[in-house]
């Protein structure tokens, strides 16, 4: 009991998929105009990584090494395609304001990421809680940044009016309130990337703080989404996979004579201009 | 002629108005990525080009003349996932041994693209919105343009950037964010065009 226990903590704390490990972005980003939104994204993905962190585990000694990652796509595949059916038929209006993202739920890199380095290495029990933790992680993540957006952009939270808008004042004895002007930006897509950019700033800063006191801070990513594939940054120390292709992983590298080069480059240019 | 019309408008819609990364949020960990260099960003941009029309032709058509027959369209996120991954790796093998100057221009950013989430947004768009084949190409193509705008206009002032004095916690990803915010704020100014 005590596993699941620390496995719940780890998702929802100490390595949360958004808030420190900054994985899934786009849904991040996409879904939160408001609170109940990220709320209902939050939770669906929990269930789809639950189901395919259980199911993996359970079929980790049959699945062939060379075929896993296309074997757990089709896993989390049906799962998601599960999960749609489900929203369409009983949660109409969440299906609706989520849309394309509900599919788009397979390329989520946290639900593949655990597979890869949780489920299809350890039991059936740990497995389950590590999606549940994960689950609920992202969850809670995704509801937060929900919330900060609406209130900012609508004055609203979770649909309640909350803060005393032109169009929603507060009426105290006889005469009505009405000090906030919504940002709507919050809500539009620029919004996103500002609520984004300001959280990365303070994991940079909370990371920075940590090294200074001497702390192990490795495990936040600031800006990195360590979804190597993807990314072009060769030159990262966090890089474990080649740019050449996805087959020949190089194994985690410092890269500190790269890096090195690559400032005298950099130094260079600058002395050019 | 209206149709003409009609693909005319989703290539400035797909490309500009709505654009894939900054007002969708498809296709984001490449955007942030690959951007620190507009060589890159756009060597990156054409190879997104080439993969979305040519998977947005391959998706179209299974779904047509596979799926909606056999009425087993809610089959499409597994097939079309699939599809896509092998057909990354397929284009790949082409291009290594036939079109040598392709593959050198191309073959880096190939196997990046397979886990690209624009990818398959494009397929299930095409669905979503009803899409014939061929619309569905002219939106794929015109999706994967309005990528490569941004990213290259990304890239373009993160090279300027580089030389700027930036606070202390914003070096990094968020000074790109806010830039990519600062994107974002510009191209809503398109949404009046159509």
């Amino acid at each position: 009991m005590n596993k699941a226990a620390e496995r719940l903590y780890n998702g929802i704390i100490k390595e949360n998929p958004t808030f420190v490990l900054m994985l899934g972005m786009c849904p991040t980003l996409a879904v939160t105009t408001s609170a109940i939104n990220g709320l209902g994204m939050g939770l669906t993905t929990a269930v789809v990584l639950t189901l395919s962190n259980m199911i993996i585990s359970l079929l980790r000694n049959v699945i062939p090494d060379k075929v896993r990652i296309p074997a757990f796509i089709v896993i989390i595949a049906s799962f998601v395609t599960m999960m749609q059916m489900l929203l369409q038929a009983y949660l109409p209006f969440l299906y609706d304001a989520l849309g394309i993202y509900i599919p788009l739920i397979v390329v989520n890199c946290i639900i593949l990421g655990r597979a890869e380095s949780y489920a299809s290495k350890n039991p059936v029990i740990p497995s389950m809680f590590d999606g549940i933790g994960m689950g609920l992680g992202f969850s809670l993540a995704l509801t937060c940044i929900g919330a900060v957006r609406e209130l900012l952009g609508a004055g609203d939270l979770f649909g309640f009016h909350v803060l005393p808008t032109a169009d929603h004042p507060w009426m105290i004895g006889g005469s009505s309130i009405s000090f906030y002007t919504p940002a709507s930006i919050f809500v539009l897509a620029p919004g996103a990337f500002f609520v984004l950019a300001f959280l990365t700033a303070l994991q940079n800063r909370v990371k920075r703080n940590g090294e200074k006191k001497g702390r192990d801070m490795s495990k936040i990513q600031s800006g990195c989404s360590h979804d190597c594939l993807s990314c072009g940054e060769t030159g990262c120390e966090h890089r474990f996979y080649d740019t050449q292709g996805a087959d020949a992983p190089v194994g985690k590298v410092p890269a500190k004579e790269q890096k090195a080069a690559e400032k005298n480059a950099e130094a260079k240019e600058k002395e050019e201009q | 002629m209206t149709e003409l019309r009609e693909l005319l408008i989703i290539l400035v819609s797909s490309s500009i108005v709505s654009n894939v990364v900054l007002s969708q949020f498809l296709g984001l960990c490449p955007f942030l990525g690959v951007s620190k260099k507009v060589n890159t960003a756009a060597g990156m941009g054409t190879a997104l080009i080439f993969v979305i029309t040519l998977s947005s032709t391959v998706a179209g058509v299974i779904y047509q003349y596979i799926l909606v027959p056999n009425h087993i369209e809610y089959l499409q996120t597994i097939v079309f996932i699939l599809v896509i991954a092998a057909l990354v790796q397929f284009v790949e093998m082409v291009l290594k041994k036939y079109m040598k100057a392709l593959y050198e221009a191309l073959g880096v950013y190939l196997p990046l693209i397979t886990t690209n989430c624009a990818v398959l947004g494009v397929a299930l768009t095409n669905v979503q919105k009803e899409y014939g084949i061929v619309t569905g190409i002219v939106n794929g193509f015109a999706t994967a343009l309005g990528f490569t705008i941004s990213i290259v206009i990304l890239a373009g002032l993160r090279e300027k950037m580089a030389y700027n004095d930036v606070p202390e916690s914003f070096q990094g990803m968020p000074i790109v964010l806010l830039t990519a915010g600062l994107m974002a704020i510009a191209f809503c100014g398109f949404s009046g065009l159509l």
